[in-house]
């Protein structure tokens, strides 16, 4: 009995993981800062190859995934300070100059590095409970995923960087004229964004197949969560979250993962049409 | 002064154009061969080795004369793994460059978006993957394995080895559907069990939970017929769990070369039955791998769908020479002798006059812990019977229709 029950915990958590982790950078850029970031799929998917180079070149694993988030982070600032800078006020062609950069990324890394490149193999680890084996390494994606909503809850509500930035997101000519550098505000950010992004391929890429468009399978997911979590990001992303995980799990535990993945998008549309500003807006209201 | 430019440049075309037009009719114009191949997007590994295969046997049969006396020309067309594009290209290949032939596809999913429009023409199909069998269509030449090759001799195999009981997992479109029936079909007959089957949709990449369905199933084996990179991540994902059962399939290592792309162990005892996997060491074999990486020395691994897609063009030269003509009439009537045959590297193996399917010579392959391949058996050349034997006979009436256990041709 205890084993069905921490399957089903287990369970809950590695979907829980993977919406968290795919999510987190998304909700910063497209949550706070209103960026359509079409070209998200392409900082998860750098942070997973460059986890994979260094690992190849004899680095340790965790400080590679670490260098990863750092170097997707890096490139983030310089892409906000390239591109996204010239889209605050257009959305929509936002949409576009970030999608055209993520067609671009991929190309070329096909070109480059080619079609497909070997894996590195999850860390070793298992243990047994009852009938059923497990892999340690989704643990620890798991604590990794609360590790991140930890962080971005103190980055954001606790520091004097937190502040400025939701200052410079709601009222960016208030910030600017009380002092705040919104333009470094704006591109740190991008790049705290991107570096979640370029975390979740780092935490990921030992779990999974390496090819230049493996970003995309994180996409749908990550949109979805942050639009169900609604335009408050801190309180919205992690219940969004949890909800999903929990329908997503029980569907795919009793039908398998077609009407998983099926109820989960029902499920969002439904919230979307009763919720039109997200699960966050519930929350916010309740705390006024 | 301007027109009369103008003027002067066009007399010069003209000149120029009826003097390209005289030197090509002295040497005739160069067959077009179209194809069809994803080298972008989510398939690219898998396509990329044939495109690359088509590429090397165009450069070997031109430098030793072309087809017929004429050189041929290669127009691919990258779809990029969307059917609508397979479509939208197949159309243009056929109306606007009219080529000579029509090469390619990859998913059973894009033989089947492009197949009506072809069927709408005279232009002759090689389709060069293997496949979930019975398209009994006369503008189609398959030229890979099908399930009387690739599962009547796994599914036995495996149950005689490791048990009775399978769990299957196969990508949720028409090849996995399909290549699920035949396991069913195959199960019964046995006497065996299918305790759980799951399909996937295209693009999932996690697998947690259907690892544990597994594990609650206790199946003596796995049927893994998933399909693409994102589903590939299944067998590092059930490594680390430590799911440790035997697996077998129709598309997993000659196919998709996971234990390549994959760290050791992930694809221990694995187990499939393929015409061609780059581990075979014959002459013959060896020498087609010294020619390819000679060309292509970056490749990770030649694949079926390579060689497969390389031996279509030699197949479509001894179609067209043998019966003097590039109609797919003149070409049909070729097969209908029983002797389209060619030399192949695995081989010779030939057309089936019924089904317009290709014999193989079929090897059980395993894959161990450091990912050495090993051939377990050898059943030697396996003649593509099925469509025969439920009644497709291209030689009397073109069905156009893909038939499974479930779904026979009217008896009439």
């Amino acid at each position: 009995m205890s084993a069905e029950l921490f399957s089903v915990f287990y369970q809950f958590a590695d979907v829980f993981a993977f919406l968290i982790l795919s999510a987190a950078g998304l909700a910063i850029v497209f949550g706070m800062m209103g960026v359509i970031n079409m070209a998200h799929g392409e900082f998860i998917m750098c942070g997973a190859y460059v986890t994979v180079g260094l690992v190849k070149l004899g680095v340790p694993l965790p400080i590679a995934q670490a260098l990863a988030a750092l170097t997707a982070g890096l490139i983030g600032v310089a892409v906000e300070y390239l591109v996204v800078r010239r889209f605050y006020k257009r959305p929509l062609d936002s949409l576009l100059a970030t999608w055209g950069l993520s067609l671009i990324v991929t190309q070329s890394m096909l070109l480059i590095v080619g079609s497909s490149i070997t894996g590195i193999g999850t860390p070793e680890g298992s243990f047994a409970i009852g009938g059923y084996t497990f892999s340690t390494y989704r643990l620890v994606l798991f604590a990794c995923a609360v590790a991140v909503l930890v962080g971005l809850y103190v980055t954001f509500m606790k520091t004097r960087f937190g502040v400025m930035a939701r200052a410079t997101m709601q009222n960016a000519a208030m910030a600017r004229a009380l002092g705040a550098r919104t333009g470094r505000i704006y591109a740190i950010s991008f790049g705290i964004g991107a570096g979640l992004a370029g975390l979740c391929g780092a935490l990921y890429a030992p779990t999974m197949t390496l090819i230049p468009t493996m970003g995309a399978t994180f996409v749908v997911e990550s949109f979805v969560t942050v639009v169900v979590g609604g335009a408050n990001v801190l309180l919205g992303t992690a219940p969004a979250a949890v909800f999903l995980a929990i329908i997503r799990m029980a569907l795919n535990a009793s039908y398998g993962q077609i009407i998983g993945q099926i109820g989960m998008l029902f499920a969002v549309i439904l919230i979307i049409r009763v919720l039109p500003e997200g699960i966050s807006s519930v929350l916010v209201r309740r705390g006024r | 002064m301007k027109s009369g430019h103008l003027l002067r440049s066009a007399l010069l075309g003209a000149v120029l154009g009826v003097a390209a037009c005289g030197a090509a009719q002295a040497a005739e114009p160069p067959l077009k061969i179209g194809l069809l191949e994803d080298v972008s997007g989510d398939l690219a590994f898998m396509g990329m080795p044939k495109l690359r295969g088509s590429q090397l046997a165009v450069e070997e049969i031109n430098k030793k004369g072309g087809i017929l006396g004429r050189q041929i020309e290669l127009i691919h067309l990258d779809p990029q793994g969307d059917n609508a594009r397979y479509q939208e290209f197949a159309r243009r290949l056929l109306s606007r460059d009219k080529v000579d032939v029509l090469i390619g596809g990859i998913t059973s999913a894009s033989r089947e978006a492009i197949r009506p429009i072809i069927d709408r023409t005279t232009t002759p199909y090689f389709y060069t993957n293997q496949y979930e069998g019975g398209v009994c269509d006369a503008s189609m030449i398959s030229m890979g394995a099908v399930p009387e090759q690739q599962f009547s001799t796994l599914i036995p195999w495996m149950v005689e080895k490791f048990g009775k009981k399978v769990y299957v997992i196969a990508a949720d479109y028409n090849f996995g559907q399909i290549s699920a029936e035949w396991n069913r079909k195959i199960m019964k007959d046995l006497g065996g069990e299918v305790v759980g089957e799951e399909f996937i949709p295209l693009g999932v990449s996690q697998f947690a939970q259907t690892i544990q369905n597994i594990q609650k199933a206790k199946p003596d084996w796995i049927l893994t017929i998933n399909v693409g990179a994102a589903q590939d991540s299944f067998f590092e994902q059930a490594a680390a769990a430590k799911l440790n059962l035997p697996m077998g399939s129709s598309i997993k290592v000659m196919l998709g070369f996971e234990h390549k792309r994959f760290k050791p162990p992930a694809l221990n005892n694995m187990h499939a039955t393929a015409n061609w996997f780059e581990e075979i060491d014959t002459p013959e074999a060896n020498d087609f791998k010294k020619r390819w990486r000679a060309k292509f020395a970056d490749e990770l691994y030649i694949n079926d769908m390579g060689y497969n897609a390389y031996n279509t063009l030699y197949m479509y030269k001894m179609l067209v020479e043998k019966g003097k003509s590039i109609k797919l009439e003149d070409m049909r009537k070729v097969i209908a002798t029983g002797e389209a045959c060619i030399e192949a590297p695995e081989g010779q193996v030939c057309i089936d006059p019924k089904s317009q399917h290709t014999s193989h010579r079929m090897r059980l392959i395993s894959v161990g812990p450091q990912h050495e391949v090993k051939v377990e058996k050898d059943y030697g050349t396996i003649k593509p019977y099925w469509l025969g034997e439920i009644g497709c006979d291209l030689t009397k009436k073109n069905d156009k229709d893909q038939y499974t256990p479930s779904h026979l041709p009217k008896k009439s």
